[in-house]
């Protein structure tokens, strides 16, 4: 973390501290998988999405940080189209998933939501058995054939978030009789049994206790190998721990995209330095 | 800051007594109001009780009654149409009192029986016509002023031309309980028999059968459509300015005054598309009407009580709208709703105004064995007996009411014991 920057250090001295329209650093990467392009949010009269462009490669972890209220929920609800449910939300400019424009009409925001999960910051598996918990998505996209695909399905899934030993011999107990910890981790399960591609994680571990959140970004770091993992977090350590990449957002801006190191060491622009080093936020 | 702190804390507890005492008031009065409410709802049972009790018992008297082949068959053969079930009756009263022989002492003697006797020997014979000619004891219904008089509901001190009965009956009486002729067994009328002008016959069958069919309508139309509403307008109705204006109306028409529900289904049901008056079936349909906002407005609070969480979780996951109200919704609101149908269906069960306007209010003898039978329903049992002239009818009134509030109560049991099934444990 940087700390040692003061308003005479010579970079510092460009930073601007109104918001720019231009992104710094860089919103493009390697290979993209997710691209959203001029993304404007409304919710009614309130611009809550100022013109964000953001690439997110396969396979990596990319955390959006920012101070409350800035948008990075906003921003990551419109990847799953979450926004729909609200009437007065309007959403404009594209995101592609793959190649393909996940605003078009041809495109179903079942099908979308298939391939792209999301993990809710307050644990909420459903008021019903550990293993209909996990087999709920399955079941409604006809994923399994027979019941033993099924349970192969909720087992591996189980275990890749890293819940199977814990769970395996009260899979029929209720899901919301786990610890808030074991919740999120069902949570992950569940979103994982469908074979997401991407997972998108709105503050997942601002509930928990540090040890079970020690545990689900121990797992991100796992799932990282298969899923590209958007996340929002309020906890900058945590950006830094699990994210190569950082994006900041300010007041519906995306002020900064660099990597992770790079953003906590040497941002480049004012604001971001301001809440990484504490100044804001 | 020390000083400060002190003199804080000494206005804190220089407060403090007028705090404890407000609350004291408070509680008190809390007290007493709930004692208030307990003390007329124990009253008021009483009451019931005291007044209704005595009617689930009534009078009968032991004759030996006498199918003689004259009175039965004065042509040779039975004949149900001519033969005389009261003379036969009659005559087997007059056997204890041989005495009585003057016209107008024989009718003052007839009168201490039902015309419920006549009846019972018509159906005895008609069931078994090897009884003719033999004599067999047989236990008639006693006229509904002796019963009065043995629950001690006719004043035997008053001057004899203000009480229903006279001096001589009353020692007749007197002579029937001495031998042991007059018995009090359980009266099977009130369960088994339809309304009648005499109140040693009325029963409350009719009505309950009238309630009954027209709860089955009520129920059948009430909570799918009230339920379906709801969740259509709850879950799948775009919010706009018609949204809003159902809304209001849903809320006024659960206010609107019943009797005006009445008014619509005698304009509606009876007088448009022509469903016979007095029927079950127009009564069930107008308090579908009449219960439709009650459950639409449980049911959506129910729905609007499912915490977002779960309804996001499963659009999360690729659900869609029908499987995420479906599958999560529906289940968890499940309980609300029905406790909104029961409490509109314990509405339905205890209305009785719009069924006046309907013609459920007629004098109706025979149980209704379907929805298009005239019938009336127990509120209007209840009305109707409240406003016989006759003492015995009193005491049935009572009856009634306390057989209207067990089904009100059981409806209201079911209710629980329904929702904690429905319920889910975690």
């Amino acid at each position: 973390m940087k700390d040692d920057v003061t308003p005479t250090d010579p970079v510092a001295v460009q930073k601007s501290a109104a918001p720019a329209n231009k992104t710094v650093g860089d919103v493009r990467c390697a290979n993209p998988f997710m691209v959203a392009e001029n993304i404007n949010v409304f919710y009614g009269d309130n611009h809550a999405i100022q013109d964000v462009t953001l690439e997110i490669a396969k396979n990596e972890v990319i955390a959006l940080i920012g101070p409350s209220g800035c948008g990075k929920s906003t921003f990551l609800r419109c990847l799953n189209r979450m926004n729909d449910s609200i009437d007065s939300a309007r959403v404009t400019g594209t995101i592609t998933l793959d190649g393909q424009d996940i605003y078009s009409k041809d495109l179903d925001p079942v099908a979308l939501r298939a391939r792209v999960g999301m993990v809710f910051q307050k644990p909420n598996p459903f008021p019903k058995s550990i293993y209909d918990n996990v087999a709920y998505g399955p079941r409604i996209h006809g994923l399994a054939n027979d019941r033993a695909e099924l349970d192969d399905i909720v087992h591996t899934s189980l275990e890749r978030a890293g819940l199977l030993k814990e769970v395996k011999d009260r899979l029929d107990e209720p899901g919301t009789g786990l610890s808030g910890g074991q919740q999120q981790r069902l949570c992950i399960a569940r979103t994982i049994a469908v074979n997401p591609e991407v997972i998108l994680m709105d503050e997942p571990c601002s509930a928990l206790d540090p040890i079970a959140t020690a545990r689900i970004e121990d797992l991100m770091d796992e799932l990282s190998e298969n899923y590209a993992i958007v996340i929002v977090t309020h906890s900058m350590q945590q950006a830094a721990r699990v994210s190569r990449r950082v994006a900041y957002f300010h007041l519906g801006h995306l002020i900064e995209v660099d990597d992770t190191d790079k953003i906590f060491t040497n941002p480049q622009h004012k604001l971001t330095e301001d809440y990484v080093t504490g100044r804001i936020g | 800051m020390r000083a400060d702190s002190q003199s804080s804390r000494v206005r804190v507890e220089s407060g403090l007594g007028k705090r404890r005492r407000r609350e004291i008031i408070f509680r008190t009065f809390g007290l007493v109001a709930t004692l208030v409410g307990v003390f007329f709802l124990v009253a008021f049972f009483a009451t019931l009780i005291a007044n209704g009790s005595s009617a689930f018992v009534q009078t009968f008297l032991e004759l030996d009654i006498e199918y003689s082949e004259e009175a039965l068959a004065p042509n040779g053969e039975i004949d149900l149409d001519f033969a005389d079930f009261d003379g036969i009756a009659r005559a087997a009263l007059r056997k204890k009192f041989p005495d009585v022989t003057a016209r107008n002492e024989r009718r003052e003697l007839n009168r201490l029986i039902s015309v419920g006797a006549g009846y019972q020997i018509r159906d005895a014979i008609t069931n078994n016509p090897e009884l003719l000619g033999s004599s067999v004891a047989m236990q008639v219904p006693a006229a509904a002023n002796v019963d009065m008089l043995l629950k001690g509901n006719i004043d035997r001190n008053v001057p004899a031309d203000q009480r229903p009965l006279s001096d001589q009956q009353i020692q007749w009486i007197g002579q029937l309980t001495a031998d042991g002729s007059l018995a009090t067994k359980f009266n099977k009328a009130l369960f088994v028999n339809g309304d009648s002008r005499e109140p040693e016959l009325a029963g409350i069958r009719g009505a309950l059968m009238g309630s009954f069919y027209m709860l089955v309508i009520t129920i059948a139309l009430a909570f799918p459509i009230g339920a379906a509403a709801a969740i259509y307008l709850e879950e799948f109705a775009p919010r706009n300015r018609w949204a809003d204006l159902i809304e209001v109306n849903i809320n006024n028409l659960a206010a609107v005054p019943s009797i005006v529900f009445g008014l619509l289904g005698l304009a509606v049901f009876i007088n448009w598309i022509g469903i016979p008056r007095s029927a079950p079936l127009v009564g069930g349909l107008v308090l579908s009407l009449l219960t439709l906002p009650v459950i639409i407005i449980a049911s959506r609070a129910a729905i609007k009580a499912v915490p977002p969480s779960i309804r996001e979780a499963a659009f999360g996951l690729g659900a869609s709208k029908m499987q995420v109200v479906f599958h999560h919704v529906l289940p968890l609101a499940m309980p609300g709703m029905l406790t909104g149908a029961i409490i509109g269906m314990s509405r339905a069960l205890g209305e009785s105004a719009p069924l006046l306007m309907i013609g459920m209010v007629a004098f109706i003898v025979d149980v209704p064995g379907n929805f298009s039978d005239p019938a009336t329903a127990l509120p209007v049992q209840i009305y109707l007996w409240a406003d016989s002239p006759e003492r015995a009818f009193a005491e049935r009134t009572s009856a009634a009411i306390i057989v209207l509030l067990g089904f009100l109560l059981l409806m209201n049991l079911a209710a629980v014991i329904l929702r904690k099934r429905v319920e889910r444990k975690w």
